[in-house]
């Protein structure tokens, strides 16, 4: 089927791969199929950035969001048609529960087959919709400059997000001259910047008469790069603080005025300060279910709250907010900080009882744990592990009781080291997010926290880490149980541990040899750190370490669903 | 509380199943949805009428602004605004019915569009009240089938939903 060209016009798989070029796109990660056989051979042809083998498109997807998680750029996917775009999204739905940038590019059957039910057909954009930020469809290979230019534009700024690209096949095989818009201009997207500069005067003001001030940081607080503004603000206020799960890092945990993690598995004082401020400042956090628990409970106690987000729809959606401030966070903080150094506040005797009250908190030791009955005690590992790498690794975890000890445990002191699923809780994220993090800082420690049911469910990565020889080093905390959800059926199902117990565990040590990897199986406390700092030694070499660990080690303390801020169990309580 | 939500949306497919899929996703309430093309080709007009609390209706508005080929939101119910629904019924008219449904049908401004052996098609335009009360006026044995078309509202006076 003979086209007419002209001579400068090339395909739009070739158009594809220049438009990633202009985004200055490092890694690919994809998994080749039927529909998108034009885009592969154009990648064979190319030499600006390098395509990343998965086996299994969920991993493709999350290792993007994990390069995203740690480097800020957008995060790049490619995947085939039917099974291959279905298999993405769980990774697509992860990234956007946690607002993270990503262009998905999805092969599409031939135009003039869509709607036939063809061979490897689904309705992406109609599949993926509520788990996008935006999606499209390109139907003519004219379009394709101008759509991924807006995908990436709508993936980065605003509140990012995933964006997918659905290309049908044959529009990649069709010829076009190759024009990249240098800007964006679209009408019914402009998110906010700046915020209300009357607004932020009034946070300001209430933050510097408040008696019992307190400061919760998200992972919008990350995404926006307003770590350092944070740190001056709240170093300038003298005022407590708290990072969510998803927003460690955001201020230096190992720093005094740090309360830990808040939330259901947060600490006693961060938690406790929540409840009892009496002025709260928020920022690119968004008052979810895991973190203020019951919004009646946490309504008993009256309090002032500032909430800076740059999506006006987490103002206000679970916590009646009483100073809404829409902007780019890193902005709003720059701008509280000089109105903060006019005043050089000096601290005030409320606050000096307010610290004093918090330093009571503090001093029942919420953390503690009895590390005597000659079993490997899963929060020991994880201080070790933050030994060992000086706390600058890049730490990712799965999800369960490992995700809680290592948020718990390791102290994070820099932001994008610690990647995790916050919002959408997906076990399988730890490995495919350990290679995204390893890509992204070659040299740098990784350290992938799983647990025995988590690691199993993208354990073909580790031929991936094999291929591009990966020296992650997993550190498998394997107490023969899903964890978490002993836990809740110790707690709340009367101890009916329904289809919990993690039976026909392959050996690990055996599994990692068989990639070509370095397999350890540590089971005495102390051989714990030993173990850590020789895997962590072979720099060049992939280590999978199998702690066998306490089975009844539980995570405190807790909130139990639907209880309030200050009704936690305490690992002393029981 | 019932609000009319009017919103000005790119005229591309899909972007009528975004809203859609918004309301279900959300689990917010949907009364009517009426769309149609504006005098600008590239742009749709939508009309929906929901219900919910004070906090769920600016969370509706929160979040169709936020729809990527969402342009503008406007919440009829935030100011002065008037709205009008088309509904045809077709109804029997034999015998004594003939005349009754006439006189009905004069009543309530309404128009005869079809005339057959023994059917009238009535068009009937005004509130949704208007046209509930309407049907209610009618022996409903007479009534044959309905098809409404949901509310489209208009500000009153200055009030413009425009690009």
């Amino acid at each position: 089927m003979a086209e007419t060209t002209h001579p400068q016009q090339i395909t739009g798989a070739e158009i594809v791969i220049r438009c990633l070029e202009q985004e200055n796109v490092k890694f690919l990660f994809g998994y080749p199929g039927g529909a998108v056989l034009h885009i592969y051979d154009a990648i064979y042809k190319q030499g600006h950035f390098k395509h990343i083998l998965v086996r299994h498109e969920q991993a493709a997807v999350h290792a993007a969001d994990a390069f995203s998680r740690a480097t800020g750029e957008v995060g790049v996917a490619l995947v085939t048609s039917g099974p291959g775009a279905t298999n993405a999204i769980t990774g697509i739905a992860t990234a956007y529960m946690d607002s993270i940038p990503l262009v998905v590019i999805s092969g599409q059957v031939p135009v003039p087959a869509i709607g036939l039910d063809a061979f490897q057909e689904v309705d992406m954009v109609g599949v993926t919709r509520p788990c996008v930020k935006h999606n499209f469809l390109v139907k003519d290979v004219k379009d394709i400059a101008t759509t991924l230019k807006k995908a990436f534009h709508i993936a980065r700024t605003g509140r990012p997000g995933p964006v997918v690209v659905d290309i049908p096949k044959d529009i990649t095989a069709h010829f076009a001259d190759f024009v990249y818009p240098e800007s964006v201009e679209m009408r019914s997207y402009n998110p906010v910047t700046k915020g209300h500069s009357g607004q932020i005067k009034k946070a300001v003001k209430l933050l510097l008469e408040a008696e019992r001030p307190m400061v919760y940081t998200g992972g919008g607080l990350v995404l926006g790069d307003a770590s350092e503004s944070l740190v001056k603000l709240v170093r300038a206020l003298g005022v407590p603080v708290t990072n969510t799960l998803m927003g460690l890092g955001g201020y230096p945990s190992t720093d005094e005025q740090f309360l830990g993690m808040l939330g259901m598995h947060g600490t006693y004082e961060a938690n406790m300060a929540m409840q009892n401020c009496d002025v709260l400042l928020a920022v690119g956090a968004r008052f979810d279910d895991r973190v203020i628990g019951n919004t009646d409970h946490f309504y008993s106690k009256d309090r002032t709250i500032i909430h800076v987000d740059i999506d006006p729809s987490s103002i206000s959606k679970r916590v009646k907010v009483h100073v809404p401030i829409v902007g780019d966070v890193k902005s709003v903080l720059a701008e509280m900080n000089e109105l903060v150094a006019l005043e050089k506040p000096k601290p005030s005797p409320a606050l000096k009882a307010w610290w004093e009250q918090i330093e009571s908190w503090r001093s029942k030791l919420c953390l503690d744990y009895s590390n005597n009955n000659g079993l490997i005690k899963p929060q020991y590992v994880i201080e070790k592990l933050w030994e060992v790498t000086k706390g600058d690794a890049y730490v990712t975890s799965d999800v369960g009781q490992h995700q809680m000890w290592a948020a718990q445990y390791y102290k994070f002191d820099k932001p994008r080291r610690w990647i995790n699923s916050g919002g959408l809780g997906t076990m399988g994220v730890g490995l495919p997010y350990a290679m995204g993090c390893q890509f992204a800082d070659p040299t740098a420690q990784v350290a992938c926290v799983t647990g025995e049911g988590s690691i199993q469910m993208n354990i073909q990565e580790l031929s991936t880490c094999k291929q591009y020889s990966l020296p992650i080093k997993v550190i498998l905390l394997n107490n023969r149980y899903l964890g978490m959800v002993r836990q809740w059926q110790e707690f709340f199902y009367e101890n009916r541990y329904s289809e919990s117990y993690m039976d026909s565990l392959p050996d690990f040590v055996k599994l990692a040899e068989s990639y070509g990897h370095v397999g350890m199986q540590i089971t005495k406390p102390e051989d714990v750190e030993g173990a850590l700092k020789e895997a962590f030694d072979m720099k060049s070499r992939f280590v999978f370490m199998d702690f066998i660990t306490d089975q009844k080690e539980n995570v405190f303390p807790m909130i139990p669903n639907g209880k309030g801020l200050s009704e936690m169990i305490l690992a002393e309580d029981l | 509380m019932r609000h009319i939500v009017s919103l000005l949306m790119e005229n591309e497919a899909g972007a009528l199943s975004r809203v859609a899929g918004l309301f279900s996703a959300r689990g917010y309430n949907i009364e009517s949805l009426t769309v149609a093309p504006t005098e600008d080709p590239t742009l749709s007009r939508m009309t929906i009428v929901t219900s919910g609390s004070d906090d769920v209706i600016e969370q509706i508005i929160k979040q169709l602004n936020k729809l990527v080929d969402v342009v503008k939101v406007l919440d009829l119910n935030d100011g002065k605004f008037i709205e009008r629904e088309l509904m045809l019924v077709k109804v029997k008219a034999t015998g004594t019915f003939r005349e009754e449904m006439k006189r009905m049908c004069d009543i309530f401004r309404g128009r005869i569009i079809d005339v057959a052996d023994g059917t009238f098609t009535i068009e009937l335009t005004g509130s949704g009240h208007k046209l509930d009360a309407f049907i209610e006026g009618l022996d409903g044995a007479a009534i044959l089938e309905t098809v409404r078309t949901g509310a489209s509202g208009i500000g009153r006076g200055d009030r413009i939903l425009k690009v």
